[in-house]
Protein backbone atom coordinates (compact mmCIF):
# COMPACT_ATOMS: atom_id res chain seq x y z
CA UNK A 1 0.00 0.00 0.00
CA UNK A 2 2.25 2.74 0.74
CA UNK A 3 4.89 1.41 -1.65
CA UNK A 4 1.62 2.27 -4.36
CA UNK A 5 1.15 5.42 -2.72
CA UNK A 6 5.05 6.07 -3.05
CA UNK A 7 4.97 5.13 -6.73
CA UNK A 8 2.06 7.31 -7.06
CA UNK A 9 3.73 10.65 -5.74
CA UNK A 10 7.30 10.16 -7.17
CA UNK A 11 5.60 9.52 -11.11
CA UNK A 12 3.05 12.82 -10.41
CA UNK A 13 6.21 15.05 -9.48
CA UNK A 14 8.07 13.61 -12.44
CA UNK A 15 11.14 12.07 -10.74
CA UNK A 16 12.34 9.53 -12.82
CA UNK A 17 12.01 11.94 -15.82
CA UNK A 18 14.17 15.05 -13.49
CA UNK A 19 16.71 12.06 -13.10
CA UNK A 20 16.58 11.36 -16.57
CA UNK A 21 17.57 15.06 -17.48
CA UNK A 22 20.23 15.21 -15.10
CA UNK A 23 22.04 12.37 -16.47
CA UNK A 24 21.93 14.02 -20.29
CA UNK A 25 22.40 17.58 -18.71
CA UNK A 26 25.87 16.17 -17.53
CA UNK A 27 26.88 14.58 -20.80
CA UNK A 28 25.71 17.68 -22.54
CA UNK A 29 29.15 19.34 -20.70
CA UNK A 30 31.47 15.81 -20.59
CA UNK A 31 34.56 15.63 -23.24
CA UNK A 32 33.25 15.00 -26.64
CA UNK A 33 35.34 11.58 -28.41
CA UNK A 34 34.61 12.15 -31.68
CA UNK A 35 37.54 12.12 -33.87
CA UNK A 36 37.89 14.80 -36.35
CA UNK A 37 38.78 11.79 -39.19
CA UNK A 38 40.75 13.46 -41.74
CA UNK A 39 43.09 15.26 -39.85
CA UNK A 40 42.62 13.02 -36.56
CA UNK A 41 43.27 9.09 -36.97
CA UNK A 42 42.54 6.41 -33.95
CA UNK A 43 45.81 4.03 -33.16
CA UNK A 44 45.58 0.74 -35.17
CA UNK A 45 46.43 -2.23 -33.75
CA UNK A 46 49.25 -4.09 -35.97
CA UNK A 47 46.68 -7.06 -36.37
CA UNK A 48 44.58 -4.63 -38.49
CA UNK A 49 43.39 -6.26 -41.40
CA UNK A 50 43.08 -4.14 -44.39
CA UNK A 51 44.14 -3.82 -47.94
CA UNK A 52 45.86 -7.41 -49.40
CA UNK A 53 49.40 -7.49 -50.33
CA UNK A 54 51.90 -10.41 -51.61
CA UNK A 55 55.49 -10.45 -50.04
CA UNK A 56 58.77 -11.41 -51.21
CA UNK A 57 62.11 -12.45 -49.70
CA UNK A 58 64.32 -10.07 -49.18
CA UNK A 59 66.10 -11.36 -52.12
CA UNK A 60 63.43 -10.14 -53.67
CA UNK A 61 62.19 -13.96 -54.68
CA UNK A 62 58.17 -13.75 -54.32
CA UNK A 63 57.52 -15.93 -51.46
CA UNK A 64 54.11 -17.56 -52.38
CA UNK A 65 54.44 -21.13 -53.62
CA UNK A 66 50.95 -21.56 -54.94
CA UNK A 67 49.70 -24.13 -52.70
CA UNK A 68 46.29 -22.76 -52.88
CA UNK A 69 45.70 -22.91 -48.83
CA UNK A 70 43.82 -19.62 -48.96
CA UNK A 71 42.13 -20.19 -51.79
CA UNK A 72 40.66 -23.33 -50.54
CA UNK A 73 39.90 -21.17 -46.78
CA UNK A 74 38.44 -18.37 -48.28
CA UNK A 75 34.88 -18.14 -46.89
CA UNK A 76 33.99 -15.59 -49.59
CA UNK A 77 35.64 -17.66 -52.51
CA UNK A 78 37.39 -13.93 -53.33
CA UNK A 79 40.78 -15.68 -54.41
CA UNK A 80 41.76 -16.98 -57.62
CA UNK A 81 44.96 -19.00 -58.28
CA UNK A 82 46.47 -20.44 -60.86
CA UNK A 83 50.00 -22.06 -61.32
CA UNK A 84 52.91 -23.80 -63.19
CA UNK A 85 55.96 -25.69 -63.23
CA UNK A 86 59.13 -22.81 -63.82
CA UNK A 87 62.31 -23.83 -65.23
CA UNK A 88 64.18 -24.52 -62.45
CA UNK A 89 61.39 -26.92 -60.59
CA UNK A 90 60.10 -24.30 -58.12
CA UNK A 91 56.12 -24.08 -58.53
CA UNK A 92 54.92 -20.62 -58.34
CA UNK A 93 51.60 -18.67 -59.49
CA UNK A 94 50.55 -17.38 -62.84
CA UNK A 95 47.75 -15.55 -61.82
CA UNK A 96 46.66 -14.30 -58.14
CA UNK A 97 43.51 -12.57 -58.31
CA UNK A 98 41.56 -11.31 -55.25
CA UNK A 99 38.33 -9.66 -55.58
CA UNK A 100 37.48 -7.15 -53.28
CA UNK A 101 34.15 -6.47 -54.14
CA UNK A 102 33.71 -10.48 -52.92
CA UNK A 103 36.33 -10.26 -49.58
CA UNK A 104 35.01 -9.72 -46.16
CA UNK A 105 38.41 -9.13 -44.63
CA UNK A 106 38.36 -12.26 -42.41
CA UNK A 107 41.92 -12.92 -42.36
CA UNK A 108 42.20 -16.32 -43.06
CA UNK A 109 44.19 -16.21 -45.97
CA UNK A 110 46.47 -14.66 -43.78
CA UNK A 111 46.49 -17.30 -41.34
CA UNK A 112 46.47 -19.96 -43.70
CA UNK A 113 49.28 -19.06 -45.45
CA UNK A 114 52.97 -21.46 -44.50
CA UNK A 115 55.24 -18.91 -46.17
CA UNK A 116 53.70 -15.78 -45.22
CA UNK A 117 52.87 -14.32 -48.85
CA UNK A 118 49.38 -12.96 -48.78
CA UNK A 119 49.15 -10.92 -45.91
CA UNK A 120 46.64 -8.27 -45.04
CA UNK A 121 47.97 -4.47 -44.69
CA UNK A 122 47.31 -1.69 -42.52
CA UNK A 123 46.06 0.40 -45.58
CA UNK A 124 42.57 1.04 -45.49
CA UNK A 125 42.42 4.75 -47.13
CA UNK A 126 41.79 3.29 -51.31
CA UNK A 127 38.81 3.57 -53.24
CA UNK A 128 38.36 2.24 -56.80
CA UNK A 129 36.48 4.41 -59.11
CA UNK A 130 35.76 1.48 -61.64
CA UNK A 131 34.38 -1.79 -60.88
CA UNK A 132 37.99 -3.76 -62.18
CA UNK A 133 39.60 -1.07 -59.62
CA UNK A 134 38.92 -3.12 -57.35
CA UNK A 135 40.09 -6.67 -59.06
CA UNK A 136 43.40 -6.98 -57.61
CA UNK A 137 46.04 -8.82 -59.57
CA UNK A 138 49.30 -10.46 -58.81
CA UNK A 139 51.13 -7.39 -59.98
CA UNK A 140 49.33 -4.92 -58.20
CA UNK A 141 49.40 -6.87 -54.92
CA UNK A 142 53.29 -7.80 -55.37
CA UNK A 143 53.43 -3.79 -55.65
CA UNK A 144 51.70 -3.15 -52.28
CA UNK A 145 53.80 -5.59 -51.05
CA UNK A 146 56.92 -3.70 -52.15
CA UNK A 147 55.31 -0.55 -50.49
CA UNK A 148 54.78 -1.17 -47.14
CA UNK A 149 57.44 -4.46 -46.66
CA UNK A 150 58.96 -2.68 -44.11
CA UNK A 151 55.75 -2.02 -41.73
CA UNK A 152 54.59 -5.60 -42.50
CA UNK A 153 57.58 -7.43 -41.69
CA UNK A 154 57.55 -5.23 -38.30
CA UNK A 155 54.25 -6.21 -37.67
CA UNK A 156 54.93 -9.90 -38.51
CA UNK A 157 57.85 -9.43 -35.60
CA UNK A 158 55.75 -8.11 -32.93
CA UNK A 159 52.59 -11.16 -33.54
CA UNK A 160 55.75 -13.36 -33.88
CA UNK A 161 55.44 -14.30 -29.95
CA UNK A 162 51.69 -15.03 -30.06
CA UNK A 163 51.93 -17.54 -32.97
CA UNK B 1 17.54 50.95 -32.27
CA UNK B 2 14.87 49.02 -33.93
CA UNK B 3 12.81 52.00 -33.18
CA UNK B 4 15.07 54.01 -34.79
CA UNK B 5 15.52 51.78 -37.55
CA UNK B 6 11.70 51.56 -38.06
CA UNK B 7 10.99 55.28 -37.82
CA UNK B 8 13.94 55.91 -40.53
CA UNK B 9 12.26 53.71 -42.97
CA UNK B 10 8.89 54.69 -42.64
CA UNK B 11 10.32 58.30 -42.88
CA UNK B 12 12.57 58.32 -45.81
CA UNK B 13 11.52 55.69 -47.81
CA UNK B 14 7.68 54.38 -47.21
CA UNK B 15 6.69 58.45 -46.70
CA UNK B 16 8.05 59.34 -50.00
CA UNK B 17 6.74 56.50 -51.80
CA UNK B 18 3.49 56.81 -50.85
CA UNK B 19 3.22 60.66 -51.41
CA UNK B 20 5.01 60.21 -54.93
CA UNK B 21 2.83 57.52 -56.17
CA UNK B 22 -0.58 57.77 -55.07
CA UNK B 23 -3.56 60.30 -54.26
CA UNK B 24 -4.02 62.69 -51.64
CA UNK B 25 -6.63 60.41 -50.57
CA UNK B 26 -5.61 57.20 -49.96
CA UNK B 27 -1.71 58.38 -48.59
CA UNK B 28 -2.54 57.80 -45.17
CA UNK B 29 -4.33 54.27 -45.52
CA UNK B 30 -1.30 53.42 -47.77
CA UNK B 31 1.20 54.59 -45.62
CA UNK B 32 -0.16 52.05 -43.06
CA UNK B 33 -0.43 48.97 -44.69
CA UNK B 34 3.13 49.66 -45.69
CA UNK B 35 4.35 49.86 -42.34
CA UNK B 36 2.29 46.90 -41.25
CA UNK B 37 4.57 44.94 -43.66
CA UNK B 38 7.31 46.50 -42.66
CA UNK B 39 6.66 45.07 -38.90
CA UNK B 40 5.56 42.00 -40.52
CA UNK B 41 8.81 41.13 -42.29
CA UNK B 42 10.49 42.06 -38.97
CA UNK B 43 9.31 39.98 -37.25
CA UNK B 44 9.15 37.20 -39.85
CA UNK B 45 12.78 37.26 -41.18
CA UNK B 46 14.52 36.59 -37.82
CA UNK B 47 11.51 34.12 -37.02
CA UNK B 48 12.41 32.18 -39.76
CA UNK B 49 16.45 32.74 -39.30
CA UNK B 50 15.63 31.38 -35.68
CA UNK B 51 14.17 28.34 -37.48
CA UNK B 52 16.94 27.62 -39.74
CA UNK B 53 19.25 27.75 -36.78
CA UNK B 54 17.46 25.83 -34.21
CA UNK B 55 17.95 23.36 -36.30
CA UNK B 56 21.19 23.65 -36.28
CA UNK B 57 21.09 23.91 -32.46
CA UNK B 58 19.14 20.94 -32.04
CA UNK B 59 22.31 19.15 -34.09
CA UNK B 60 24.64 20.15 -31.78
CA UNK B 61 22.72 19.86 -28.46
CA UNK B 62 21.56 16.28 -28.93
CA UNK B 63 25.30 15.56 -30.49
CA UNK B 64 26.71 17.25 -27.08
CA UNK B 65 24.65 15.12 -25.15
CA UNK B 66 25.34 12.11 -26.96
CA UNK B 67 29.34 12.94 -26.62
CA UNK B 68 29.33 13.46 -29.94
CA UNK B 69 30.16 17.01 -31.47
CA UNK B 70 27.10 17.87 -34.09
CA UNK B 71 27.99 19.70 -37.28
CA UNK B 72 31.37 21.57 -37.55
CA UNK B 73 32.28 21.31 -41.64
CA UNK B 74 30.09 23.72 -43.51
CA UNK B 75 30.87 27.40 -42.75
CA UNK B 76 31.29 30.51 -44.81
CA UNK B 77 34.01 31.21 -47.45
CA UNK B 78 36.53 28.68 -46.30
CA UNK B 79 36.04 28.86 -42.94
CA UNK B 80 34.57 26.24 -40.82
CA UNK B 81 33.07 28.49 -37.74
CA UNK B 82 31.88 25.51 -35.75
CA UNK B 83 29.50 24.15 -38.56
CA UNK B 84 27.31 27.37 -39.33
CA UNK B 85 26.88 26.95 -42.85
CA UNK B 86 24.86 23.93 -42.23
CA UNK B 87 21.50 25.03 -41.70
CA UNK B 88 22.20 27.28 -45.51
CA UNK B 89 23.82 24.41 -46.89
CA UNK B 90 20.61 22.06 -45.74
CA UNK B 91 18.18 24.50 -47.37
CA UNK B 92 19.48 25.28 -50.63
CA UNK B 93 19.66 21.33 -50.97
CA UNK B 94 16.22 20.73 -50.40
CA UNK B 95 15.33 23.59 -52.35
CA UNK B 96 17.17 22.28 -55.80
CA UNK B 97 15.39 18.89 -54.36
CA UNK B 98 12.40 17.77 -56.95
CA UNK B 99 9.48 17.80 -54.88
CA UNK B 100 7.40 14.45 -55.77
CA UNK B 101 3.33 13.88 -56.26
CA UNK B 102 2.89 10.23 -55.73
CA UNK B 103 0.00 9.41 -58.61
CA UNK B 104 -2.53 7.98 -56.28
CA UNK B 105 -2.77 11.66 -54.34
CA UNK B 106 -4.79 14.00 -53.65
CA UNK B 107 -3.08 16.53 -55.74
CA UNK B 108 -4.42 19.75 -54.43
CA UNK B 109 -4.78 19.00 -50.49
CA UNK B 110 -0.92 17.44 -50.99
CA UNK B 111 0.60 20.63 -51.97
CA UNK B 112 -1.71 22.61 -49.50
CA UNK B 113 -1.00 20.18 -46.54
CA UNK B 114 2.15 22.04 -45.67
CA UNK B 115 1.14 25.53 -46.08
CA UNK B 116 -1.42 24.75 -44.32
CA UNK B 117 0.43 23.49 -41.31
CA UNK B 118 3.44 26.51 -41.34
CA UNK B 119 0.67 29.39 -41.68
CA UNK B 120 -0.82 29.24 -38.86
CA UNK B 121 2.63 29.24 -36.59
CA UNK B 122 3.52 32.21 -38.48
CA UNK B 123 0.44 34.37 -38.57
CA UNK B 124 0.75 33.74 -34.28
CA UNK B 125 3.02 35.98 -33.92
CA UNK B 126 1.17 38.90 -34.69
CA UNK B 127 -0.06 39.12 -31.16
CA UNK B 128 3.00 38.07 -29.50
CA UNK B 129 4.23 41.19 -27.09
CA UNK B 130 7.85 41.48 -26.98
CA UNK B 131 8.36 44.60 -25.26
CA UNK B 132 5.62 47.14 -23.52
CA UNK B 133 4.41 48.96 -27.04
CA UNK B 134 6.27 46.30 -29.34
CA UNK B 135 3.34 44.75 -30.74
CA UNK B 136 1.89 44.09 -34.21
CA UNK B 137 -1.72 43.32 -33.20
CA UNK B 138 -2.64 44.41 -29.89
CA UNK B 139 -5.84 42.56 -29.90
CA UNK B 140 -8.21 41.37 -26.93
CA UNK B 141 -8.39 38.39 -27.72
CA UNK B 142 -5.05 37.43 -28.13
CA UNK B 143 -4.92 34.25 -25.92
CA UNK B 144 -8.01 32.83 -27.81
CA UNK B 145 -6.09 34.26 -31.31
CA UNK B 146 -2.78 31.70 -29.96
CA UNK B 147 -5.17 28.81 -29.12
CA UNK B 148 -7.17 29.09 -32.76
CA UNK B 149 -4.43 29.39 -34.24
CA UNK B 150 -2.04 26.46 -32.56
CA UNK B 151 -5.13 24.28 -32.99
CA UNK B 152 -5.44 24.54 -36.75
CA UNK B 153 -2.14 23.79 -37.39
CA UNK B 154 -3.11 19.86 -36.69
CA UNK B 155 -5.05 19.95 -40.11
CA UNK B 156 -1.59 20.64 -42.25
CA UNK B 157 -0.79 17.13 -40.98
CA UNK B 158 -4.30 15.33 -41.20
CA UNK B 159 -4.58 16.66 -44.76
CA UNK B 160 -1.24 15.81 -45.64
CA UNK B 161 -1.86 11.85 -44.35
CA UNK B 162 -4.83 11.68 -46.16
CA UNK B 163 -3.89 13.20 -49.62
CA UNK B 164 -0.17 11.11 -49.86
CA UNK B 165 -2.58 7.88 -50.00
CA UNK B 166 0.10 5.81 -48.00
CA UNK B 167 -0.49 3.95 -45.17
CA UNK B 168 2.03 4.97 -43.35
CA UNK B 169 1.03 8.68 -43.76
CA UNK B 170 -2.44 8.07 -42.97
CA UNK B 171 -1.46 5.75 -39.61
CA UNK B 172 0.62 8.59 -38.96
CA UNK B 173 -2.12 11.55 -39.16
CA UNK B 174 -4.47 9.55 -37.17
CA UNK B 175 -2.44 9.23 -34.51
CA UNK B 176 -1.56 12.86 -34.57
CA UNK B 177 -5.08 13.81 -34.86
CA UNK B 178 -5.85 11.75 -31.55
CA UNK B 179 -2.96 13.08 -29.68
CA UNK B 180 -3.72 16.27 -30.27
CA UNK B 181 -7.44 16.30 -29.73
CA UNK B 182 -5.77 14.76 -26.18
CA UNK B 183 -3.76 17.03 -25.84
CA UNK B 184 -5.36 20.41 -27.05
CA UNK B 185 -8.33 20.45 -23.69
CA UNK B 186 -5.40 19.80 -21.26
CA UNK B 187 -3.59 23.21 -23.24
CA UNK B 188 -6.41 24.91 -23.32
CA UNK B 189 -7.55 24.14 -19.43
CA UNK B 190 -4.30 25.40 -18.84
CA UNK B 191 -4.81 28.67 -20.74
CA UNK B 192 -8.28 29.34 -19.03
CA UNK B 193 -5.81 29.15 -15.83
CA UNK B 194 -3.65 32.04 -17.27
CA UNK B 195 -6.77 33.76 -17.88
CA UNK B 196 -8.72 33.42 -14.95
CA UNK B 197 -5.07 34.33 -12.77
CA UNK B 198 -4.25 37.50 -15.35
CA UNK B 199 -8.33 38.58 -16.12
CA UNK B 200 -7.15 39.32 -19.38
CA UNK B 201 -7.46 37.62 -22.83
CA UNK B 202 -4.79 40.47 -23.99
CA UNK B 203 -0.80 38.85 -24.05
CA UNK B 204 0.20 42.40 -22.81
CA UNK B 205 -2.05 42.60 -20.09
CA UNK B 206 -1.35 38.54 -19.10
CA UNK B 207 2.86 39.73 -18.79
CA UNK B 208 1.38 43.18 -17.42
CA UNK B 209 -0.17 41.10 -14.07
CA UNK B 210 2.81 39.46 -13.21
CA UNK B 211 4.92 42.73 -12.66
CA UNK B 212 6.74 42.44 -8.98
CA UNK B 213 9.51 39.96 -8.92
CA UNK B 214 10.48 36.47 -10.14
CA UNK B 215 7.57 35.06 -7.45
CA UNK B 216 4.97 37.30 -8.99
CA UNK B 217 5.40 35.30 -12.37
CA UNK B 218 2.53 32.80 -13.02
CA UNK B 219 4.63 29.53 -12.85
CA UNK B 220 4.36 29.96 -9.13
CA UNK B 221 0.79 29.96 -8.74
CA UNK B 222 0.26 28.04 -11.84
CA UNK B 223 2.86 25.67 -11.71
CA UNK B 224 0.87 22.36 -12.32
CA UNK B 225 -0.20 24.26 -15.20
CA UNK B 226 3.05 25.98 -16.58
CA UNK B 227 4.31 21.96 -16.37
CA UNK B 228 1.02 20.60 -18.03
CA UNK B 229 1.20 23.49 -20.82
CA UNK B 230 4.37 22.59 -21.76
CA UNK B 231 3.99 19.26 -22.07
CA UNK B 232 1.20 19.55 -23.69
CA UNK B 233 3.04 21.99 -26.24
CA UNK B 234 5.51 19.52 -26.82
CA UNK B 235 2.63 17.21 -27.65
CA UNK B 236 1.11 19.31 -29.86
CA UNK B 237 4.21 20.13 -31.88
CA UNK B 238 4.90 16.49 -32.26
CA UNK B 239 7.84 16.45 -30.28
CA UNK B 240 9.88 14.23 -29.06
CA UNK B 241 8.90 12.13 -26.69
CA UNK B 242 5.20 11.94 -28.22
CA UNK B 243 6.15 11.91 -31.79
CA UNK B 244 4.09 9.11 -33.03
CA UNK B 245 2.50 10.64 -35.49
CA UNK B 246 6.60 10.79 -37.13
CA UNK B 247 7.66 7.81 -35.55
CA UNK B 248 10.38 6.90 -37.71
CA UNK B 249 11.33 3.49 -36.37
CA UNK B 250 7.88 2.53 -36.24
CA UNK B 251 5.88 4.07 -39.48
CA UNK B 252 9.04 5.67 -41.09
CA UNK B 253 8.07 9.37 -41.51
CA UNK B 254 4.28 9.30 -40.37
CA UNK B 255 2.69 11.90 -42.10
CA UNK B 256 5.12 13.44 -44.55
CA UNK B 257 6.93 10.16 -46.07
CA UNK B 258 5.43 11.19 -49.43
CA UNK B 259 7.03 14.47 -49.04
CA UNK B 260 10.39 15.56 -50.74
CA UNK B 261 12.43 18.79 -51.31
CA UNK B 262 10.73 22.22 -50.41
CA UNK B 263 7.12 20.58 -49.36
CA UNK B 264 9.16 18.61 -46.87
CA UNK B 265 10.85 21.14 -45.71
CA UNK B 266 7.86 23.45 -45.04
CA UNK B 267 6.80 20.75 -43.19
CA UNK B 268 10.49 20.78 -40.91
CA UNK B 269 9.85 24.42 -40.62
CA UNK B 270 6.53 24.46 -39.60
CA UNK B 271 7.63 22.14 -36.69
CA UNK B 272 10.19 24.00 -35.61
CA UNK B 273 8.12 27.50 -36.17
CA UNK B 274 5.13 25.91 -34.06
CA UNK B 275 8.51 25.01 -31.33
CA UNK B 276 9.70 28.51 -30.75
CA UNK B 277 5.96 29.50 -30.56
CA UNK B 278 5.26 27.66 -27.69
CA UNK B 279 8.52 28.29 -26.18
CA UNK B 280 7.69 32.26 -26.45
CA UNK B 281 4.23 31.39 -25.19
CA UNK B 282 4.97 29.59 -22.09
CA UNK B 283 7.69 32.58 -21.22
CA UNK B 284 4.51 35.15 -22.10
CA UNK B 285 2.48 33.31 -19.84
CA UNK B 286 4.18 31.83 -16.77
CA UNK B 287 7.41 33.92 -17.06
CA UNK B 288 6.54 36.82 -17.19
CA UNK B 289 7.29 37.67 -20.43
CA UNK B 290 9.88 40.57 -21.28
CA UNK B 291 9.76 41.23 -17.36
CA UNK B 292 13.93 41.74 -15.98
CA UNK B 293 14.15 38.66 -13.54
CA UNK B 294 15.73 40.81 -11.12
CA UNK B 295 12.77 43.11 -10.82
CA UNK B 296 12.34 43.61 -6.56
CA UNK B 297 15.73 42.82 -6.01
CA UNK B 298 17.62 45.87 -5.00
CA UNK B 299 21.05 46.70 -6.37
CA UNK B 300 20.39 43.96 -9.22
CA UNK B 301 17.34 45.68 -10.76
CA UNK B 302 19.52 48.92 -11.26
CA UNK B 303 22.49 47.29 -12.32
CA UNK B 304 20.26 45.40 -15.40
CA UNK B 305 18.72 48.70 -15.91
CA UNK B 306 20.06 49.21 -19.10
CA UNK B 307 19.27 45.62 -20.36
CA UNK B 308 16.23 46.16 -22.84
CA UNK B 309 13.31 44.24 -22.34
CA UNK B 310 12.66 42.12 -25.41
CA UNK B 311 16.57 40.36 -23.85
CA UNK B 312 14.72 38.96 -21.58
CA UNK B 313 11.71 37.70 -23.47
CA UNK B 314 14.20 36.19 -25.53
CA UNK B 315 16.39 35.04 -22.97
CA UNK B 316 13.69 32.97 -21.58
CA UNK B 317 12.16 31.79 -24.57
CA UNK B 318 15.74 30.03 -25.70
CA UNK B 319 15.67 28.83 -22.53
CA UNK B 320 12.43 26.61 -23.59
CA UNK B 321 13.43 26.01 -26.91
CA UNK B 322 16.19 24.39 -25.16
CA UNK B 323 14.57 22.51 -23.06
CA UNK B 324 12.61 21.09 -26.71
CA UNK B 325 16.14 19.19 -27.62
CA UNK B 326 17.00 18.44 -23.98
CA UNK B 327 13.54 16.32 -23.86
CA UNK B 328 14.26 15.18 -27.14
CA UNK B 329 18.12 13.90 -26.33
CA UNK B 330 16.33 12.17 -22.90
CA UNK B 331 13.65 10.74 -23.07
CA UNK B 332 12.32 7.56 -25.38
CA UNK B 333 9.04 7.79 -27.50
CA UNK B 334 5.92 7.04 -25.49
CA UNK B 335 3.74 3.88 -26.87
CA UNK B 336 0.58 5.45 -28.17
CA UNK B 337 -1.85 4.08 -25.31
CA UNK B 338 0.67 6.02 -22.84
CA UNK B 339 -0.06 8.96 -24.44
CA UNK B 340 -3.74 8.51 -24.48
CA UNK B 341 -3.41 7.52 -20.98
CA UNK B 342 -1.25 10.61 -19.68
CA UNK B 343 -3.40 13.35 -21.67
CA UNK B 344 -6.82 12.01 -20.36
CA UNK B 345 -5.97 10.31 -17.20
CA UNK B 346 -3.80 12.79 -15.93
CA UNK B 347 -3.41 15.90 -17.62
CA UNK B 348 -7.10 16.99 -17.47
CA UNK B 349 -8.06 16.16 -13.95
CA UNK B 350 -5.04 18.03 -12.84
CA UNK B 351 -5.95 21.11 -14.88
CA UNK B 352 -9.62 20.69 -13.70
CA UNK B 353 -8.75 20.72 -9.83
CA UNK B 354 -5.79 23.23 -10.30
CA UNK B 355 -8.36 25.48 -11.99
CA UNK B 356 -10.65 25.43 -8.98
CA UNK B 357 -7.39 25.90 -6.76
CA UNK B 358 -6.46 29.33 -8.94
CA UNK B 359 -10.18 30.95 -8.66
CA UNK B 360 -9.97 30.17 -5.11
CA UNK B 361 -6.69 32.12 -4.65
CA UNK B 362 -8.38 34.95 -6.88
CA UNK B 363 -11.29 34.82 -5.23
CA UNK B 364 -10.00 35.13 -1.91
CA UNK B 365 -7.25 37.62 -3.42
CA UNK B 366 -3.94 35.71 -1.60
CA UNK B 367 -0.82 38.15 -2.06
CA UNK B 368 1.45 38.40 -3.38
CA UNK B 369 -0.23 37.20 -6.77
CA UNK B 370 -3.88 37.84 -6.87
CA UNK B 371 -4.41 41.64 -4.15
Amino acid sequence: MTNKIKNYVTSLFLWELLKGLRLTGKYLFKRKITVQYPEEKTPQSHRFRGLHALRRYPNGEERCIACKLCEAVCPAVAITIESEVRADGSRRTTKYDIDLTKCIFCGFCEESCPVDSIVETRIFEYHGEKRGDLLMTKPRLLEIGDLVEKQLAEDREKDALYR
Amino acid sequence: MLEIVYQFISQNVLLPITTFFLPVDYQAQALTVLQTVIKIFSILVPVLITVAYFTYAERKVIGFIQGRIGPNRVGFFGFSLWGLGQPIADAVKLIVKEIIVPTGSNRALFIIAPILSLAPSLAAWAVIPFDDTKVLANINAGLLYVLALTSLAVYGVIIAGWASNSKYAFLGAMRSAAQIVAYEISMGFALVGVLVAAGSLNLGDIVNSQVGSVFHWFWLPLFPLFIIYFISGLAETNRAPFDVAEGESEIVAGFHVEYGGMAFSVFFMAEYANMILIAVLSAIMFCGGWLSPFQGVPGLEELFNWVPPMFWLLAKTSFFMFLFLWFRATFPRYRYDQIMRLGWKVFIPITIVWLVVVSALVVTNIPPWFN
